[in-house]
């Protein structure tokens, strides 16, 4: 005789498929990014407003309310506006340096050569070392007396021992080299950027072009370049937050000196809150990048948009 | 003097040849058309009649010069790409000044002649958009247009029906067929599918393997087919190959017909078995064998539907069937085709 299997039951719930409905599933997913964002961003940015219109130093950890005038001392500080300006400096040059390296190293990687996944492997080690192991390496070929740059110059007989540069005593020289560090961390994430873009270009525009008579350069800057405009423009922005915010190679490399000359906003609100103790001016003194960052960060997405294709 | 003609042409990539010497001569003003199976080497040979490869060796002339070491932008060439190539981020305008652009040719003169390639297309409401704005049969235009628009000594069509869907593709076959016959422009048209190769060609030439199998007018590409290739590749459904004794010999499946529709001309008789049809409206298709020959080659015949009855077309019954003796092609034994009638 046959027998045929008691079916199971199982109790039918109202929560039985609520993991196959795509609102709940989708909030559970999003859950931990969105906490994270609100503990660890959110409560600190509310703090850093606050901070930022009241009294509060650590020796007098008041919560006595002054509106605006912790902003209005700042920038009525020289050595305030001068950091600013040095912020100018150092984001915009390290990125514009940062983008040519780029754009030459994609083009050198985008063309077929014995080892290139090796050279390609090897490009992508300043973004991926220890930002303070590669600072301090930095530091000792830029160091006054050790300087590897100097001594291969002087090999070369480029210049002389008498008047080989003080890289990191030079205002400007500092600057130069704090901007040369960042491009060089830069440079990789550039090429990954510039070869995505590169790569994306259907091969029939390009040879469009080539039949339509375009040579190199015509068909890199006039096809390619404002192609993959929107892609750079991106990686560009990336760039550009990072490196306004950054600290980092300035507080190891050079903190801040000389005299001031390679100060940046994030270092000198370090400097201010946390080290001098100053908490409500470095409070505004961070606020401060945050305007800046918005309408550059909201031009170029404006600019992005209008040259989709 | 022919606009190009090349001689043996050959391309390798790396060992494996993907054109292996084509020798081909295309008067000015003809439409010709090469035809192939995908991976024929076509589309290698037009990339390097227009210049983006370069022949592992032969000679490619244009306008009757040696151009083989001339860079594309100085051959005085046109293509159009399958997927048309446009420039997404220039108006149709600048797309279509492009090549002249490049060639540094005064302002006023280019604004004149894309004035003109435009009308020519129908295209002067369409100037200031972009090329995704654009429908695909618009895109087409536009990418003519700019192929025109400098008076290339040749233009260059890689598959450039391919995008578009089957009812746009017949209009547009005319369409480029009357436009070509009112320019008079040298046009090289490459593609695999044989309706666009009867249809447009002046001559065509059918590639296999990286060689030229024939070249002629349609009506001796499907007629007189050079080979076994040739014979199969073009016409649906192909020509029917039986293999005999000493080679095989060939015949259209419309030239395939029961006895009694032949009207007492010299013709060839064979006892043929249905096994199934297919009726298409404007045809029937029949498929079986016919006896004394290889019972696994299936024999395809195209009947006029209105002649034959349903409970005609039986599965299994015999037929007696015909083939006129002026329709019977023969091939020898390499497959080249033996004696012309």
């Amino acid at each position: 005789m046959a027998v045929i299997a008691e079916p199971i039951v199982k109790p039918a719930s109202r929560f039985r498929f609520i993991l196959d409905r795509r609102d709940m599933l989708g909030s559970i997913f999003v859950a931990p990014a969105i906490l994270y964002v609100l503990l660890l961003v959110g409560v600190p940015l509310l703090m850093a407003v606050y901070y930022s219109v009241s009294a509060y130093t650590i020796y007098n950890p008041t919560w006595q309310f002054v509106g605006l005038s912790n902003f209005v001392d700042i920038l009525e500080n020289p050595v305030f506006r001068e950091t600013l300006y040095n912020t100018f400096i150092f984001t915009f040059g390290s990125q514009i340096l940062g983008l040519i390296l780029g754009k030459f190293g994609a083009l050198v990687l985008l063309r077929p050569f014995p080892g290139r996944k090796f050279v390609r492997a090897l490009v992508i080690l300043p973004w991926a070392v220890p930002i303070a192991l590669a600072t301090v390496a930095w530091q000792w070929m830029f160091d006054s007396l050790y300087s590897v740059i100097n001594w291969t110059l002087i090999a070369l007989h480029v210049i002389d021992r008498s008047q080989a540069p003080n890289w990191l005593g030079n205002p400007d020289l500092a600057m130069l080299s704090v901007i040369v560090v960042n491009a060089w961390r830069f440079f990789p994430f550039a090429i990954v950027i510039f070869l995505a873009g590169i790569t994306a270009v259907p091969q029939d525009v390009l040879d469009a072009a080539t039949v339509d008579g375009a040579g190199f350069w015509r068909r890199n800057y006039q096809i390619i370049m404002p192609m993959i405009l929107p892609i750079v423009a991106i990686g560009l922005i990336f760039g550009i937050v990072f490196t306004f915010t950054d600290l980092s190679i300035v507080f190891l490399m050079t903190n801040g000196g000389p005299v001031g000359a390679t100060s940046v906003l994030g270092f000198q609100g370090f400097q201010t809150g946390i080290v001098s103790g100053d908490v409500s001016h470095g409070a505004a003194i961070s606020l401060f990048m945050l305007p800046v960052l918005l309408i550059v960060v909201v031009a170029m997405l404006r600019f992005i948009r209008r040259r989709e294709i | 003097m022919a606009a190009v003609s090349t001689r043996d042409i050959i391309k390798k990539f790396g060992e494996v040849p993907a054109v292996n010497g084509i020798s081909l001569t295309v008067p000015h003003g003809e439409f010709m058309v090469l035809l192939g199976p995908s991976g024929c080497g076509k589309t290698t040979f037009l990339r390097i009649i227009c210049g983006l490869e370069r022949q592992t060796s032969g000679d490619l002339l244009i306008g009757g010069d040696i151009v083989n070491d001339i860079p594309p932008r100085a051959r005085g060439v046109a293509m159009m790409f399958q997927s048309y190539g446009l420039y997404p981020h220039f108006t149709v305008r600048h797309n279509i000044a492009f090549p002249l652009k490049t060639q540094g040719i005064p302002r006023t003169e280019i604004n004149k002649k894309v004035e003109w390639a435009s009308q020519l297309l129908g295209i002067g409401h369409l100037l200031d958009r972009r090329p995704r704005q654009l429908s695909g049969g618009e895109r087409q235009r536009v990418a003519l247009a700019r192929a025109l628009v400098r008076e290339p000594t040749a233009l260059l069509l890689e598959e450039p029906l391919s995008n578009l869907d089957a009812k746009l593709r017949a209009s547009a076959r005319q369409e480029i067929k009357q436009f070509q016959q009112r320019v008079g422009v040298t046009t090289i048209y490459v593609t695999h599918d044989q309706v666009e190769a009867m249809g447009m060609g002046d001559r065509i030439a059918v590639i296999d393997g990286g060689r030229v199998r024939q070249v002629g007018k349609p009506t001796e590409i499907y007629d007189d087919p050079a080979d076994r290739f040739v014979a199969t590749f073009v016409g649906t459904p192909p020509m029917n190959i039986v293999a005999k004794n000493d080679g095989y010999f060939g015949f259209r499946p419309e030239n395939f017909l029961p006895k009694d529709m032949i009207n007492g001309e010299a013709c060839t008789e064979f006892n043929f078995r249905v096994d199934r049809s297919e009726y298409l409206g404007s045809e029937r298709i029949v498929y079986g064998v016919i006896e004394g020959f290889d019972p696994k080659q299936v024999i395809t015949a195209k009947l006029p539907p209105a002649h034959v009855a349903d409970e005609w077309i039986r599965p299994g019954e015999w037929h007696p069937f015909a083939v006129r003796n002026s329709a019977l092609r023969q091939f020898d034994n390499d497959g080249k085709r033996a004696s012309r009638h």
